[in-house]
């Protein structure tokens, strides 16, 4: 008699958290930002989000329907792509923003690589980034009831004196991209994501601290906490360092290589914003970083466990 | 004290409480018992029968061949009814005694009890266990008087015996701890014999409380044992993890423990040292435990070695359902079987009948960059980096990037949401390097 079971190398048993599981995760965590938006900039914000997903997720399903290549989209990735893409864009871009951000993210930044996991950059930041040279205007119209305002940080830059309190800042009642304001939003939504270990803390809080300490020291303010804080808690810096800079395809894969990584965007952020001409440097920090990640991986491989001299007890 | 612990490693679900509070059962075999010559790791032994002769229980019935290697013994008494090729757990075909069971159980007359081991020489005892034909119980199967014997320059300071039983699903040693707590202290007691010099260590998972309680009352009193309380966490059971845990000494890639000082033995393998020199009885029984989810009453048998697989599965109440996956040994470092038709070996620990949900088979895609497998790895390697090489033959790279360190655990392999074949692929390249040294 012969059984029929099947025969496979071990393990037989496999952890029930798979890819799709992870990327749910990462909504659920962006939910807060992504709801404290839409409440802050009104329905078109809302009208931005539901066009950035649903054109992530056609371009995904199409691109890999004509490439004949194997449909993914449920594994959620495409979702979370459109979501950080429309959350690090002003609510009042025309609605040809979103889709051309969406195209570019998926398919150039995204598939042309080789899909999930072999992206060398962000896709949403890629495409952010793409949007934001290519109609700089666009991108950077603020506007908060109606009213055209500027971001803390422009208004820093530009040594303005009409500075949103920082409690506003901190709760996120001021202009920026739609998921970027609310700084609590995003730290319980990264909370959310480090108790359910899908990111660990090194890079957010290398990279967070790294802007706060450097905004103390180099901005020539002398010590001034104010505006170490309003660094911190506007612009891109939350959602970038939790969100972005996290990203798995293109952060290091070892401890002290995630801890370069954090260190490398603060400074970069820090220097842009500081000495640059463009009060945010968050995006760009991170893409540069990006490009280091396969040499940072190359060069921070971790002792073996037992690579020990012999006689050493 | 915390518990004591290694760095990294996960959580599998224990899914241990089909059997944990299930009393020992003694199973007697029904049909024909099967002695595959390969028991151990070494060479196979030669058969001392020949078709047709009578045998006793206890009677050597194999004969080890060369340094590496141990004797085998029937379990019953009966008659030799073929020698012939047959079907070993790990799926190929060796050399095997297949015994007619009398039923009568008539014993050899050489298994003579002794009172007391104080009075015999370390050589005396060691050859009493190579005798008895003692391998490593837990599945590595390597012979303990060899174990027993490192060179007189490694200073012995530890004997750890391994309660940690890590593997989910697996209960058998935890039940001897609770059921044969005594002889696996005596059994301890005649290895510390043996090294005068070295502290006794027990090092049990905290997930099994009870058998902490006992282990520690039995050795209340005695001042060179100690119980360690483990984290559980898997591998907490691999040899190097358990030595890091309770010394804090790490095991050099390509040594053995007994350069650190250490012999790390199996419970089970320490109540048959306890039996072989006390009680004069060879190795001819082990625990196993029979459970999942497609087995209708799992259990804990105390069964004869060459006892078939089948008929302990039927001793369990059979299916429930039709399983997907048997798998001889654990979830985690187990072999899945084909056959139900194999006997139970020195090394089979459990026989896990998996329901088609217990044994998930997902669809192997993109590995994500998560770096889940590099935070857990027990060995510190980067199991994701070790699969390209792996699947690109880059056999050099491999080996720079510690590839042989690999201790096999499936840890990576378990956490990764890709359902990467990361242990499969490292094993294999290992394989295939090794052998490529040994030409
Ligand atoms: S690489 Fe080897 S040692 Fe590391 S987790 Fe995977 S199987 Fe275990
Ligand atoms: S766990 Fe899997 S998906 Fe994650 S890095 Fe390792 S191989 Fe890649």
């Amino acid at each position: 008699m012969t059984d029929h079971y099947i025969v496979s190398s071990s393990p037989h048993i496999r952890s029930d958290k798979t890819v799709d599981k992870i990327m749910r995760d990462v909504i659920i965590a962006l939910m807060p930002a992504t709801i404290f938006g839409i409440y802050n900039f009104g329905p078109r914000a809302l009208l931005i989000v539901v066009l950035c997903i649903i054109s992530s997720i056609g371009s995904e399903a199409l691109f890999q329907f004509i490439t004949k290549r194997k449909i993914s989209i449920n594994d959620y990735s495409a979702v979370v792509t459109g979501l950080l893409l429309a959350l690090n864009l002003p609510h009042t871009v025309p609605w040809w923003i979103p889709v051309m951000g969406s195209v570019v993210a998926i398919i150039i930044v995204k598939q042309l690589f080789g899909g999930l996991g072999q992206n060398f950059m962000n896709p949403a930041l890629g495409a952010r980034a793409f949007l934001l040279v290519s109609f700089a205007g666009l991108m950077t119209r603020w506007e908060l009831d109606g009213v055209t305002t500027a971001t803390p940080l422009g208004i820093l830059k530009e040594g303005g004196s009409s500075l949103p309190s920082i409690a506003d800042t901190f709760f996120g009642f001021i202009g920026g991209c739609i998921g970027e304001t609310s700084a609590i939003a995003l730290l319980i939504g990264g909370i959310y994501l480090l108790i359910r270990k899908i990111i660990n803390w090194r890079v957010p809080v290398f990279f967070i601290g790294t802007v706060f300490v450097l905004s103390l020291l180099i901005s020539g303010r002398g010590f001034d906490i104010n505006y170490a804080a309003y660094q911190i808690f506007s612009g891109g810096l939350m959602i970038g360092a939790i969100y972005m800079a996290t990203d798995y395809s293109s952060s290091p894969m070892t401890k002290t290589g995630q801890i370069i990584m954090g260190l490398g965007c603060g400074i970069l952020t820090a220097v842009i914003r500081i000495y640059g001409s463009y009060p945010e440097g968050v995006s760009f920090a991170i893409i540069i970083m990006n490009l280091f990640v396969p040499l940072i991986d190359r060069f921070t491989i971790p002792k073996a466990f037992g690579e020990v001299a012999k006689n050493e007890k | 004290m915390g518990a004591l612990t290694f760095k990294r490693g996960i959580h599998p679900s224990h899914s241990k409480d089909f059997t944990e509070k299930k009393p020992i059962k003694i199973y007697m075999p029904k049909g024909d018992l099967v002695f595959p010559m390969l028991q151990h790791i070494g060479a196979p032994c030669k058969p001392l029968v020949k078709k047709g002769d009578n045998v006793l229980v206890g009677q050597k019935i194999g004969e080890p061949q060369g340094f590496v290697s141990s004797p085998i013994h029937a379990t019953v008494s009966g008659t030799v009814k073929a020698i012939k090729d047959v079907l070993h757990p790990n799926g190929s075909k060796v050399q095997g005694i297949v015994i007619e069971n009398d039923g009568e159980y008539t014993e050899i007359d050489t298994m003579i009890a002794r009172k007391d081991y104080k009075n015999l020489s370390r050589e005396e005892i060691i050859n009493i266990i190579k005798e008895a034909g003692i391998v490593g119980m837990g599945g590595a199967t390597f012979p303990t008087f060899i174990k027993l014997s490192p060179p007189p320059e490694k200073k012995i300071d530890h004997i750890i015996v391994n309660g940690a039983e890590c593997e989910p699903y697996l209960t058998s040693d935890h039940r001897i701890m609770l059921e044969e707590t005594d002889r696996v202290v005596k059994g301890l007691q005649i290895i510390l014999h043996l090294f005068p010099d070295a502290k006794g260590f027990i090092g049990i998972e905290d997930n099994k409380p009870d058998a902490i309680k006992a282990m520690k009352e039995a050795t209340k009193g005695i001042s060179n044992i100690t119980v360690a309380t483990l984290k559980t966490k898997y591998p907490q059971g691999a040899e190097k993890q358990l030595i890091y845990s309770i010394t804090k000494r790490e095991v050099p890639a390509g040594a053995l423990p007994a350069d650190v000082g250490c012999i790390v033995q199996n419970i089970d393998t320490v109540v048959a040292i306890h039996r072989a020199v006390l009680r004069g009885r060879p190795l001819m029984r082990r625990i196993v435990t029979v459970s999942g989810g497609a087995i209708k009453e799992p259990q804990n048998f105390k069964v004869r070695i060459g006892t078939s697989y089948r008929e302990l599965i039927e001793a369990a109440g059979g299916f429930k359902e039709e399983p997907t996956k048997v798998i001889s040994g654990g979830p985690m470092m187990g072999l899945a079987l084909f056959s139900l038709d194999v006997p139970v070996i020195k090394g089979s620990s459990s026989i896990l009948c998996l329901t088609k949900k217990e044994a998930i088979q997902n669809e192997e895609s993109n590995c994500i960059r998560c770096g889940k497998c590099v935070s857990i790895c027990p060995m510190n390697l980067l199991p994701y980096k070790l699969n390209t090489l792996a699947i690109n033959n880059e056999d050099d790279l491999f080996v720079k990037y510690k590839g042989m360190n690999c201790i096999e655990c499936g840890a990576c392999s378990y956490i990764c949401p890709s359902n990467r074949h990361l242990t499969h692929s490292i094993r294999t390249t290992k394989r295939t390097i090794m052998a490529k040294k040994k030409k």
